[in-house]
């Protein structure tokens, strides 16, 4: 293990070269784009031994790497925003077709109007395509978060395509230290890619992609959603492995101080590096915050509800829009609660989309202002820190 | 004359394709050349719907299909991923009817030649959206009946001439492209042959008469298919190189006949005949095949 100063891209970068990958198939987008020119440079250098394919849109990126995966080799690929967008119906194929490549998303907001900076919408409108969503807080994060995603994803078990998402410029651009793992401990977590089931082989024929009538297809999506439920077994055994080699805990719902919290705070992404500088501050003041972080997004963490249950307030800040309803973490956490008689009051809060900033001010105004005004107003949203709103 | 099929079929009987249809043929005659070694790579259409409903399937070669527009790029990911894995002697065959490959596919075709993967391309051209229930396609020629270019008072049908896309892949400065069809079915295989023998991207545009869409009985689909090539309306060609002076017309009607002929036996084409002949639009068809027949020196 060695410790490097990075930004969050070359931390993505990093840690698919050292899972090893055959097969990279990529096109560039802001804030994305140094993934695969880091990529391409190991290449280029015999650092990493891959075929790297410099394809002509996200469409074609996602489903070269479905062809190479489906040929039998380990596969890479990394957009974000309409990239992602771009990818969309062919996310579910990748899942459909159970092919286990892993992707990493700068989280950039959908235009109009366009906007290169950090907001979620992108990735939680792939909240149903089938492919497992780890979300990252640092760029450790996101080295670690590759690194497991590949063993979680090609776990027999699972079989499942997944997204590594890393905030826009606050995660992708912003140097940190970063303990980056050696080849040697990374090879022993991370065996060499060998195909299940699903693979182009004359030696025996099969057909992949076949056409799928009522008779079947509910048949088809009942295993998909079966892979996600072994996922979530899969993934606190994968975490765990990594504990042991590598010293980091992780957790598919990280807690920062809620075991006597009466204020629990509930987001994901670089904010809630911002939300647990806010907790220890708000602490120091006397009020009973604490702060539970999303890592694992599908399979939904159904955790969430016996760690944060015993709070007076949930504040869940979404940094998207289902525009014409809440956030999504909120419709998607509220409804975890929802056969239970004792729950937190749920309250949302939309914060940064287009990259505007989170602050601590925000954090303080969320605590001290608006979860009292919300005890007795109820709302169902509310906008943060947007000019001329509520 | 040899056997044009082998024995053992690659495409099983049992499949759901229309009687007479022409990919059915077609296909037949291209797996017979690519033989067992050979992974298939379908976009969506007619064929892969006919062919992979689960639990069946009529492939007896690997066979993968993703969706409609993204064939030559699920292709591109098998080139290179087999030659990561150090696999030779496997060919990647793509076939792709003229929507996944004049319009929906286009981009990811023109990507796949320009990175020079090693696929051969067939594009299946039955002259429209047969799949979805005959809509036009810029493959579909002027004048042409479909659901979408109907004629009527203000439309003759199809207004604009079909896309060369034979050209177009030869503009992309790849090693083989050509036409073909199934009734000159020797010149088709040795193009199969040849197209798989290149060091790179290989593309053949077939035309596959389609009784069902082009209205015509389901006998006739040879016989459509002959006539295509002896009035000039589709030309056998094939050029090495990327280079149009490299151009060999490979099969050369002793005798071109009228346009006529062709139009004639296909409903398509009727409202060019009754209520009232126009012999306006077919003088015009006829016009365009010559200037077009006297660049290839036919």
């Amino acid at each position: 293990m060695v410790k490097k100063v990075i930004e969050g891209q070359q931390a993505i970068a990093t840690g698919v070269k050292l899972c090893r990958p055959k097969v990279i198939a990529s096109y560039p987008i802001t804030p994305s784009t140094h993934v695969p020119e880091m990529l391409s440079k190991f290449v280029a250098n015999g650092e990493l031994e891959a075929g790297f394919i410099n394809v002509e849109s996200e469409h074609s990126a996602i489903s070269a790497c479905i062809g190479a995966q489906a040929t039998g080799v380990r596969t890479f690929t990394a957009t974000a925003s309409q990239g992602l967008a771009l990818m969309h119906e062919v996310l579910y194929i990748a899942a459909g077709m159970r092919l286990p490549i892993v992707m990493s998303v700068a989280n950039r907001a959908l235009s109009a109007p366009i906007n290169i900076w950090c907001d979620n919408n992108d990735s939680m409108a792939e909240r149903d395509t089938g492919w497992l969503q780890f979300y990252c807080e640092n760029a450790q994060e996101a080295i670690d978060l590759i690194i497991q995603a590949y063993k979680i994803a090609e776990n027999k078990e699972v079989l499942l395509p997944a997204m590594v998402i890393i905030d826009a410029y606050n995660l992708t651009h912003t140097m940190e230290v970063v303990d980056v793992p050696s080849q040697e401990d990374v090879d022993k977590f991370q065996p060499p890619y060998k195909p299940v089931y699903a693979y182009l082989d004359p030696d025996r024929p099969i057909t992949q992609g076949s056409f799928g009538t009522p008779e079947y297809y509910m048949e088809f999506k009942y295993s998909q959603q079966r892979a996600m439920e072994n996922a979530k077994k899969v993934i606190d055994d994968v975490f765990e492995e990594f504990e042991k080699i590598f010293g980091r805990k992780y957790e598919k719902v990280e807690c920062y101080k809620t075991s006597d919290a009466e204020i629990i705070l509930l987001c994901l992404g670089s904010m809630s590096g911002t939300a647990k500088e806010a907790v220890d501050r708000l602490r120091e003041k006397g009020i009973k915050v604490g702060l539970a972080k999303i890592t694992v997004f599908r399979p939904f963490p159904e955790e969430v509800v016996e760690v944060t249950k015993n709070a007076r307030v949930l504040a869940i800040l979404d940094r998207n829009i289902s525009l014409g309803y809440t956030g999504v973490l909120r419709t998607e956490v509220a409804s975890a609660f929802v056969n239970l008689s004792k729950r937190p009051l749920i309250a949302n809060f939309i914060v940064g989309l287009g990259g505007r900033d989170v602050t601590l001010e925000d954090f303080y105004e969320i605590v001290e202002r608006k979860i009292p005004e919300f005890k007795k107003t109820k709302r169902l949203v509310e906008w943060i820190n947007v000019k001329g709103g509520a | 004359m040899k056997s044009v099929i082998e024995e053992v079929e690659l495409l099983a009987p049992g499949h759901r394709m229309c009687a007479g249809c022409g990919l059915a043929i077609s296909t037949r005659l291209a797996l017979n050349v690519a033989g067992i070694n050979t992974i298939v790579v379908l976009p969506t259409g007619c064929l892969e719907v006919t062919t992979t409903q689960y639990p069946e399937t009529s492939w007896r070669v690997p066979f993968i299909h993703v969706a409609f527009e993204n064939a030559a790029a699920v292709a591109s990911g098998i080139d290179v991923a087999l030659e990561m894995m150090g696999r030779k002697g496997i060919n990647v065959l793509a076939i792709g009817g003229d929507g996944g490959t004049f319009d929906i596919g286009f981009q990811a075709l023109s990507g796949m030649f320009e990175r020079g993967h090693r696929v051969t391309y067939i594009c299946h051209d039955n002259e429209a959206y047969m799949n979805t229930g005959i809509q036009r396609s810029s493959a579909t020629p002027y004048a042409a009946w479909t659901t979408t270019s109907p004629y009527g008072r203000y439309s003759i049908g199809k207004k604009k001439r079909k896309k060369p896309i034979g050209i177009i892949a030869v503009a992309h400065d790849i090693p083989y492209v050509a036409t073909a069809t199934i009734a000159y079915y020797e010149d088709y295989q040795r193009k199969v042959k040849k197209a798989l023998s290149m060091d790179g991207p290989a593309f053949i545009h077939v035309l596959v008469p389609c009784p069902t869409g082009w209205r015509f009985p389901p006998d006739k689909t040879v016989e459509i298919s002959r006539l295509a090539v002896e009035t000039g309306v589709f030309v056998l060609w094939e050029v090495e190189g990327g280079r149009m002076e490299n151009l060999k017309v490979t099969v050369k009607p002793k005798k071109r006949k009228p346009v006529e002929e062709y139009l004639m036996p296909q409903r398509r084409f009727s409202h060019l005949f009754k209520p009232e002949r126009r012999q306006d639009v077919i003088d015009k068809i006829q016009r365009t095949i010559d200037e077009k027949c006297e660049r290839y020196g036919l």
